[in-house]
């Protein structure tokens, strides 16, 4: 993996391919004032092909959101040129306002305001379930 | 100020504080007097978003035998819902008026959003086809009062046990005793989901699905009964076939064990033969007032109030 073109910043790495434009809006990541570059397509030993992000920042990250999307993701913080931390993410416990429940007969398609909750039941299987009415969401 | 406590799922409540209500609910039948008055100025709001009979006259009848008051609404048009307030705001604001809330709601998961924002025990009385707790908590009050135990014991459970969430909610209560064979006695289409399957088998019991409730019969120590709802079906025949296979009567409890206890929550269509009733066997109306002893023990649980010795 190439990092030098982060000086102090953090590095998205094994992102599935074609899901790092995803990501990048839902981290909000056109906010960020400094440079964010997106690398698609590159090869990967382990995984073929992979998405790359680089952001020359440090922010914070929803390390939630991300464990949602792609529990494969590696976070590599980067201060000064250097590898300081290396994150592995997994399927988060909990998720709010990431996924909504489609369960028509829930109360969170009629409750104003409500936030959409959703808890890791099967990790192996990657099964969630709406906190209010525990409809199933499988992750794809 | 101690943490209000709820009741939403059977499973709030931990094997130990469900075994006090039984032992509360019992003391009430032997010591009423010692109850009459002990809930004198505390009042139960009972909010109905939708029709309900018995439950909410048990509650109501719980309330008023335990001393107490009783106000609320019963059905959705008579509330504030009808002017869109949200769920939240409702309980919020009753919550400045009463001590105890049972609410029913149609939207799966309504008592959880009104619990986050109040300020008194939240009951759920039913949240459309999701959960049903004082149901279940009836069930086992009824089971321990005529078998003595909850533990080490076949339970039938017949009819429509795919949509049935009493079904479900007690399956998931008695998985916590030792010794609990599930029969599920069920046509194909209308079988336990297989999320009630991986818990049985998470929770190591025994289970086993059949179609005849004759052949099952024998060994069961109860029958769960409940309605096969013609609506679940997606042709007529199918119905018809299988809705008369499942209507208990004498005939079918000819192989039944002496201290079967035949259960249904009620209310019934035709799937117990009226014949039935005056089997000794017989144990619904028997359950409709356990549904009432466990109520009373369940405000007096969430109100913290206990009688003095």
């Amino acid at each position: 993996m190439n990092i030098d073109g982060v000086k102090t910043g953090i590095v998205l790495d094994h992102i599935k391919a074609g899901k790092s434009m995803m990501i990048y809006q839902l981290l909000h990541l056109d906010k960020i004032d400094n440079t964010v570059a997106i690398i698609q397509n590159a090869t990967s030993a382990k995984y073929g092909r992979k998405d790359i992000i680089k952001i020359d920042q440090l922010i914070d990250l929803d390390f939630d959101v991300l464990g949602y999307i792609d529990s494969n993701i590696t976070v590599n913080i980067v201060k000064d040129g250097k590898l300081v931390d290396k994150k592995h993410l997994e399927l988060p416990e909990k998720l709010d306002d990431v996924i909504f429940c489609k369960n028509p007969r829930c109360i969170t398609s009629v409750e104003q305001e409500i936030v959409h909750s959703f808890r890791l039941t099967d990790r192996e299987n990657k099964i969630y379930r709406c906190a209010y009415c525990d409809a199933e969401h499988k992750v794809k | 100020m101690s943490e209000i406590r709820n009741l939403i799922n059977i499973t709030d409540f931990t094997v130990e504080e469900i075994d006090e209500l039984i032992d509360v609910a019992n003391d009430i039948v032997e010591n009423h007097s010692a109850y009459e008055d002990i809930c004198r100025h505390k009042k139960l709001g009972t909010l109905f978003f939708e029709p309900s009979t018995r439950t909410r006259l048990s509650f109501e009848a719980a309330m008023l035998e335990l001393g107490g008051s009783v106000l609320g609404f019963s059905e959705a048009g008579s509330s504030s819902a009808a002017k869109g307030e949200s769920v939240s705001d409702t309980i919020q604001t009753v919550g400045c008026y009463v001590d105890i809330i049972a609410m029913r709601h149609p939207k799966e998961g309504a008592p959880i959003v009104g619990a986050k924002r109040s300020t008194v025990p939240i009951i759920n009385a039913g949240d459309g086809g999701h959960f049903h707790p004082t149901q279940t908590l009836t069930d086992l009050l009824t089971i321990s009062r005529k078998k003595g135990r909850l533990n080490n014991m076949t339970v039938g459970l017949c009819g429509d046990l795919k949509f049935g969430r009493t079904v479900h909610s007690l399956i998931e209560a008695m998985l916590r005793y030792e010794g609990i064979k599930f029969v599920l006695i069920s046509p194909e289409e209308l079988q336990v989901p297989d999320y009630v399957k991986a818990s049985m088998d998470k929770a190591g019991a025994e289970w086993c699905e059949v179609e005849s409730l004759e052949d099952a019969m024998p060994e069961l120590d109860i029958l769960y009964m409940t309605r096969i709802q013609r609506e679940r079906f997606f042709n007529e025949e199918d119905y018809v076939r299988l809705k008369d296979s499942y209507i208990l009567d004498l005939e079918k409890l000819e192989n039944a064990k002496e201290d079967l206890t035949i259960m249904h929550p009620l209310p019934r269509v035709n799937e117990i033969s009226t014949e039935v009733d005056s089997d000794p066997r017989a144990c619904y109306f028997f359950q409709a007032l356990c549904g009432k002893h466990i109520r009373m023990a369940l405000i007096l649980k969430l109100l913290g109030i206990k009688r003095e010795a």
